[in-house]
């Protein structure tokens, strides 16, 4: 499996912060790195991840299947990740997540038609002091409004 | 400062160059003070490490309250293998935001605590295990640790003394389980995160079944200001057998909710009447949960009480991790026992039969009276479930779901029978159910 430079320089790396003999610690960091170029963890990617790592493909798949950032099915290009828990629900976070799922026509991790934007209703992302917090893809936005989730929908459907 | 203003009965210390311009660079952290702990314990044998260290009263930052210096004392030092230090920076604890600041403003000062933990255990390799979602802290972290290369305190001879200590980060992929610690060491290794059976306990076996020093962000950040001021003099920050500061979370209804460095012991109410500027819109005090969502909820006229380890354990609560989450007089105790509840379901790992039934069966049973449909004796059947799963899973997740669900149905069983006996039925489809699954 071939990936581009950048990320071949980067799964490289990985593996060599862990002793020679303990390349298995980089499943996870590998498989997440990897999964931002890719889109989704794909067959191909598990069975790479377990050559590279001296493990089985099941063993990935033991990992893929635990943690809930690694999705086998490809997010959107923007994924809108709500945050519902505690402090954001005492802030609006659960009437966000109804005003974001109702506007898009998608459900939780679900995907619209033209691939572009995902949701995802997510437990606590610490930003509890600055509630409602979203994040799109690795960034955070803190004290969220109907209004300003609208406005960040705007750009992220003319973005794509 | 980004995210909220200092406030004036706030005692910085470990938060002291927030907000200084680029204190995220080693030049600005040099400057002010950066690495003179450290280079204090470049003259010290380990044991004068772990007794300052122990002097200092300083206890784990995570949620437990271990004694640090002790927990680094037991640390098989002797052992012929190698030795690991590892950073828990898998915040997750519902109301807790204090590590990422920690780590996005002053990641220097979390390196700095890694290399005196790493004199202390001999050690010449350390991990920060940071969680998936916080990849910009990776990013912020992985700058520094190049900068600390650069000026020779990370490599093969750390400032020519001949010791050798590499530090790493390393990235979680979204699991709350992962914040404890056997789970980590599993996580780490690549593997599930489900936790592993005590004793031995990490300072024996570890990360690969080696000696290990595993503690909170905090904790960590904690320890370069002991050994810069002194053990002694760190203790008396704070309150008798809790030293120094600690990094609060306000959140919930509060006017300016932020995270605010305190002195162990502040005064809950202080705390939300002065620091936090009161419940928001003039509303009345309801509730608090005094240390992130494990921990048992307090009545508005229970909170007055000292934030340390032991006062709000004197209260039946626990500190925990420092998120204090404050509910005004219109929140509904029945909506957040559920949404808590969901959050307990959703992240145990499944490895133990009670806490993953047990979470399962609480979730189902919330949902089912905050619809409408509960029974009277639900309210009982919550509680008597709850304590059935208390003490009999391998890691606390457990007890963390157990414990606040039991201090609910106590506190607040009026509003649990009201929802059954009244049967509200919601005008629009209620998202929390949606998302319920029921």
């Amino acid at each position: 499996m071939t990936f581009s430079p950048e990320l071949e320089e980067k799964l490289t790396g990985i593996l060599k912060v862990y002793p020679p003999e303990r390349k298995r610690s980089a499943v996870i960091p590998m498989l997440l790195y990897a999964q931002d170029e890719i889109g989704s963890i794909t067959r191909e990617l598990v069975e790479e991840v377990a050559r590279r790592t001296g493990i089985t493909p099941l063993q990935v798949d033991e990992v893929v299947t635990y943690y809930s950032m690694l999705h086998r099915k490809p997010m959107g290009k923007a994924h809108v990740q709500i945050c519902t828990n505690i402090s954001c629900m005492l802030n609006g976070g659960a009437e966000l997540w109804r005003h974001a799922s109702t506007r898009m026509g998608i459900g939780h991790k679900e995907v619209t038609a033209d691939g572009n934007i995902s949701l995802e209703e997510v437990e606590c992302m610490g930003a509890c002091s600055w509630a409602p917090a979203i994040q799109v893809n690795y960034d955070f936005y803190h004290r969220m409004t109907p209004e300003k989730l609208d406005a960040l929908l705007t750009e992220l459907e003319g973005k794509h | 400062m980004p995210y909220n203003e200092p406030h004036p009965l706030e005692v910085r210390v470990l938060s002291k160059r927030f907000g200084i311009p680029n204190s995220q660079s080693i030049d600005v952290y040099l400057a002010n003070e950066g690495y003179q702990g450290f280079e204090r314990t470049l003259k010290m044998t380990p044991d004068e490490v772990v007794n300052e260290v122990k002097a200092s009263g300083l206890r784990g930052r995570g949620g437990a309250g271990f004694p640090t210096g002790l927990k680094w004392s037991f640390l098989a030092r002797s052992s012929p293998k190698p030795k690991y230090i590892i950073v828990n920076a898998d915040e997750s604890e519902p109301g807790t935001c204090k590590d990422r600041l920690l780590i996005e403003f002053d990641p220097h000062q979390l390196i700095e605590g890694c290399l005196i933990a790493g004199r202390a255990a001999t050690s010449n390799q350390g991990y920060i295990y940071v969680r998936g979602e916080y990849r910009y802290l990776i990013d912020i972290l992985n700058k520094a640790i190049a900068e600390a290369y650069d000026q020779g305190y990370l490599g093969d001879d750390v400032r020519g003394s001949g010791w050798k200590f590499h530090l790493a980060t390393h990235t979680g992929a979204g699991a709350y389980e992962c914040g404890e610690e056997s789970a980590l060491l599993e996580s780490f290794e690549g593997k599930r995160g489900v936790p592993r059976i005590r004793p031995p306990f990490p300072a024996v076996a570890g990360a690969y079944q080696s000696p290990t020093i595993l503690n909170n962000v905090e904790t960590y950040c904690a320890v370069p200001s002991i050994f810069r001021m002194g053990g002694e003099e760190w203790a008396k920050l704070g309150s008798p057998k809790n030293g120094g500061t600690r990094m609060f979370c306000l959140s919930g209804h509060i006017n300016r909710p932020g995270v605010y460095e305190l002195p162990m012991g502040f005064p809950l109410m202080r705390m939300i009447e002065e620091v936090g500027g009161g419940v928001r819109g003039g509303k009345k005090l309801k509730a608090v949960i005094p240390g992130g969502s494990s921990c048992p909820v307090l009545r508005a006229e229970e909170c007055n009480i000292n934030m340390d380890f032991d006062s709000v354990a004197a209260a039946k609560s626990m500190l925990g991790s420092g998120g204090v989450v404050v509910m005004d007089e219109t929140t509904d105790i029945v909506a957040v026992a559920l949404r808590i509840m969901r959050f307990y379901a959703h992240e145990s790992c499944g490895w133990c039969i009670p806490c993953r039934e047990g979470t399962t069966w609480l979730r189902k049973i919330l949902a089912r009276v905050y619809e409408g449909h509960g029974m009277v004796s639900d309210v009982d059947l919550i509680g008597e479930l709850s304590k059935n799963m208390l003490g009999r899973t391998f890691c606390p997740l457990g007890d963390a779901a157990a414990m606040p669900t039991i201090a609910f149905v106590e506190k607040f069983r009026d509003e649990f029978l009201a929802y059954i006996k009244t049967k509200p039925v919601p005008a629009q489809p209620d998202p929390l159910l949606q998302l319920a699954g029921v």
